[in-house]
């Protein structure tokens, strides 16, 4: 560790093109012994007007004029995480909340890699559990290095120094953290840091402002990769076949070029790209192309073809995942039966940021700024598409406006779209230039990328005293980890985890489980959405759940914890919910219950459902248990869940993608239709007090609403809803 | 040569007349707190105030403007914008936050309007802006917080 100075603290553009200048090499044992010898790329920091002397670590910066910067390795994309990790290191660090701003981190998996993932990336509700340990243990490192400065300033032991509030101080000495900032920076780190015992805590476990909610009240100005416009910007969005793997036959851009404000018309592998000075010009130009397509090996199947298709696929026996017990002959043995068959539909993300990536290419590096949620992922297409060496790469993460899984692709097609683009420009004869492809409404719902359609085939069997005897479970979906670089840990045995997590395993302890999967092949990509597989399984598994407690004659209550002798934490919530949801919801509104555990926590919906005249629902009131551990903030933790079963509520109301010969039939929000105001619940949450690790918050929340919703409708209608969205009922 | 009024300013923009609004707001005049959802007047996130109602700058025409007096996130300040931004922060509504500015907008020209809304007044208003993020239960609360913070 040393003392930087103004001068070296250039933005990562100088930073990237300079070989070593500009980068730290951290010292071993930097940041609690995490990181040994790692270049970490000094940025944000010029920006920051920041004058003098600057402590720095990975995580955490110190300035002079008291700053705490915690870089952020994670997207933040509104479930608050940013905001959470800052909280850890103040928490260790005894800082004042008030002191402490956010920036993201540079790509650089050896320094910000997610520890479950192995490189750098958000996802599966992770942000917190993995970070756990390592911003606080970075917080108190950086703490612990004040202290030595003070020490050793002020001839005192550091154990008669105190901390708080962003201060030290030993008898008459007293100073900021700013003003040690540049002697702790010649202090070596310690070689490990002790954390508080959670009585200690002062900020986890307490309700707090996030950091970005301000700015978010007042035009978010300067947050979003869509809002940059940087001097010499340029403004790109591609024609793309409308059929998922078609190609270009032809295109006259004729018109298109003419037309003021239009640079040029590149065709690229994935379509023809109009760049023009402005977005309006752009999409205007693009209206003006004439394009022919050769259907080549693109997907022509509509949906009722598909569904044929899968749906004979249910009659055929699939991939096992590895049983529990013996299903088949605890069927037989079987006093009742119960059979069924369930169908999702594909569903956009339609994140209200549409996407966007900036790609600036000179021919020898490239910078990409946007809402990149697999950093190292990007990075590493960014710079295969680009011939460059990974270190001549980097990437910008900007705040998401939203993804719920959509900024999160294996093959990375937004960063290559837009490094194609860079290089196709610079092919062309241009100047390098900042260009920022942008898709509007109409390319995310036609774009594919969807959580896939999926068909489950259930036979549930009950004995005499109504315990389940036997239960068999197949699934047709296709596989969303296959072609990416998350199959070889994501599929086995040509079962794909992410779709059957939730069925298989489930926390139930139902002894005789089998479940197998067809995964066919569809030209539509698809990918994780919101909770991903739970989506689905959630579904089938708490609306079967219910009809098999009502077949059998029992509460569906009682049904349930009979089979979570062994989860209490799961019995928690569930009892928690049921407890705080009262005797009866609003007046006349029927009752739905669900629970479920996924990403590692535990939630509870019991949804109260009002049916209207006119045959449609409306979602009253819904009463949640969680149980995520430790719950780092509490408030945003029912803020997550909050959206989340907002989130699940849109989908099983309205949305679906459908296709007609292989084209995607909707177009914007008037036909892809999300959740508005007039649908939203009442939602109370009710959080389970825990000093387990913490566990996820942003997807968990997501899977109990549909069949919470569903065991509902069947009280108020008798019916079953087994296909969604509820629209296609007439329920909405 | 159109002319209007843009957060109290007399402002001239030299552009199509069929331009959006949305798009001068962004493309010309680089004030990007008005964002893009849709398009199609299907979600809200670039509701802005024009002569004080609340509209879609992405089918609002430049065309249509001469003389108006536009008002964007970036300009609000009415007393009940004021309450709004007070209580959102203080209820934590914005999640991803990019909907947020065509919220606040939609929200101040209600409050402004119907100083007590109801529920249903708020469901009436705010229908039209789509939040992904579902922070509709915060909505909702926020803006009966906005109507108290005004009252007092
Ligand atoms: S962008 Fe105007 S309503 Fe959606
Ligand atoms: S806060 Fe994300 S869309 Fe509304």
């Amino acid at each position: 560790m040393r003392l930087i100075d103004k001068r070296d603290l250039m933005p990562a553009t100088r930073a990237m093109t300079t070989t070593r200048r500009g980068f730290l090499t951290m010292s071993a044992g930097a940041a609690g012994g995490l990181l040994l010898g790692a270049a970490v790329p000094v940025r944000g920091l010029a920006q920051s007007g920041a004058q003098g002397e600057v402590l720095v670590t990975p995580f955490v910066h110190v300035m002079p004029d008291n700053t705490v910067l915690v870089l952020s390795k994670h997207l933040d994309m509104g479930q608050g995480t940013a905001s959470g990790l800052a909280t850890l290191v103040a928490e260790e660090l005894d800082a004042s909340m008030d002191q402490v701003t956010t920036d993201f981190a540079p790509s650089n998996p050896e320094v910000y890699a997610n520890t479950a993932f192995g490189v750098q990336g958000t996802g599966g509700s992770t942000a917190m559990p993995n970070s756990w340990e390592q911003y606080r243990k970075a917080g108190a490192t950086v703490r612990a290095m004040l202290v030595n400065a003070a020490a050793s300033e002020w001839g005192v032991d550091a154990s008669e120094i105190g901390v708080a509030e962003g201060k030290l101080s030993a008898g008459e000495n007293s100073a900021t953290f700013g003003e040690l900032a540049s002697l702790a920076a010649s202090q070596q780190p310690p070689e490990d840091v002790a954390l508080k015992a959670p009585g200690d805590w002062v900020y986890i476990g307490k309700s707090f402002a996030r950091v970005d909610v301000p700015q978010k009240t007042q035009g978010s100005v300067g947050m979003f990769g869509i809002d940059r416009q940087p001097e010499d910007g340029l403004v790109a969005v591609t024609a793309r076949p409308p059929r998922f793997g078609a190609t270009l036959a032809s295109v006259d851009a004729t018109d298109a070029k003419e037309m003021d404000g239009v640079l040029d018309v590149l065709e690229i592998p994935q379509g023809v790209v109009v760049v023009a000075e402005t977005t309006w010009k752009a999409m205007q130009a693009r209206d003006a192309l004439t394009l022919e397509w050769t259907e080549g090996s693109g997907e022509t199947r509509g949906t009722d073809a598909l569904m044929q298709e899968f749906r004979a696929l249910l009659d055929q026996p699939g991939n096992p995942a590895e049983p529990k017990g013996d299903a088949a002959a605890k069927l037989e043995q079987a006093d009742k039966i119960i059979e069924a068959d369930y169908v999702f539909p594909y569903l956009a993300h339609a994140p209200m940021e549409p996407l966007d990536m900036t790609v600036l290419f000179d021919g020898s590096s490239a910078q990409f700024w946007g809402g990149s949620q697999l950093q190292t992922v990007d990075h590493g297409t960014a710079a295969s598409v680009l011939g460059l060496e990974m270190g001549q790469v980097q990437i910008h993460t900007k705040w998401g406006g939203g993804s719920f899984g959509r900024r999160a692709t294996g093959d990375a097609h937004l960063v290559a779209e837009a490094a194609t683009i860079g290089k196709a420009w610079l092919d062309a004869g241009h100047d390098a230039r900042p260009i920022k492809l942008v898709y509007t409404r109409e390319d995310d719902i036609k774009g594919g990328y969807y959580r896939p359609l999926t068909m489950h085939r259930v036979r549930a069997g009950l004995d005499a005293d109504g315990n389940i005897s036997g239960w068999e479970h197949r699934i047709v979906s296709q596989s969303i980890a296959k072609g990416t670089p998350f199959e070889q840990y994501m599929v086995k045995n040509g079962v794909d985890d992410t779709t059957i997590e939730g069925i298989h395993p489930t926390p139930y302890a139902i002894p005789d489980l089998s479940v197998d999967v067809h995964h066919p092949d569809v030209g539509v990509p698809v990918l994780w959405w919101r909770s991903v597989g739970h989506t689905h399984t959630a579904y089938v598994m708490e609306t079967m759940m219910d009809e098999l407690a009502e077949a059998a004659g029992r509460d569906p209550v009682e049904f349930r914890l009979s089979y979570l002798g062994e989860d209490a934490r799961l019995a928690g919530v569930l009892k928690l919910a049921v407890e705080k949801a009262g005797e009866a919801g609003p007046e006349g509104t029927y009752r739905g219950i669900a629970v479920h555990k996924s990403f590692g926590s535990y939630v509870a919906e019991v949804a109260d459902v009002r049916l209207r005249e006119d045959g449609t629902i409306k979602v009253e009131k819904v009463t949640c248990g969680v149980d995520c551990g430790v719950p780092i903030n509490p408030d945003n933790v029912v803020a997550q869940v909050e959206g989340a079963l907002g989130y699940g509520l849109s989908s099983i109301l309205r949305e679906q993608v459908t296709l007609t010969d292989g084209e995607v039939d909707q177009f914007n929000f008037p036909d892809y239709m999300p959740l508005r105001i007039s649908d939203m619940p009442q939602v109370e949450v009710h959080i389970v007090p825990s000093t387990e690790a913490p566990t996820g918050i942003g997807e968990p929340g997501t899977p109990p609403i549909g069949p919470a919703v569903a065991n509902a409708v069947y009280k108020a209608t008798g019916e079953r809803v087994r296909s969604l969205p509820m629209s296609q009922h007439g329920l909405a | 040569m159109i002319s209007f009024t843009l957060n109290g300013k007399e402002t001239q923009i030299d552009a199509s007349p069929d331009m959006p609004l949305l798009w001068a707001l962004r493309d010309e005049l680089k004030m990007t707190g008005t964002k893009f959802g849709c398009g199609v007047a299907a979600c809200g996130a670039c509701t802005v105030h024009i002569d004080g109602v609340p509209t879609r700058s992405c089918q609002t025409y430049l065309g249509d403007l001469d003389g108006a007096t536009v008002t964007t996130i970036e300009g609000v300040e009415s007393d009940a914008a004021k309450a709004i931004q007070e209580a959102w922060v203080e209820l934590q509504v914005p999640q991803c936050g990019y909907c947020q500015s065509g919220q606040i907008m939609s929200a101040s020209a209600l409050l402004a309007e119907t100083p007590k809304p109801t529920d249903e007044d708020i469901d009436t208003a705010m229908d039209g802006n789509l939040c992904r993020c579902a922070s509709y239960a915060r909505i909702r609360k926020a803006i009966h917080r906005a109507a108290e913070i005004m009252e007092a």
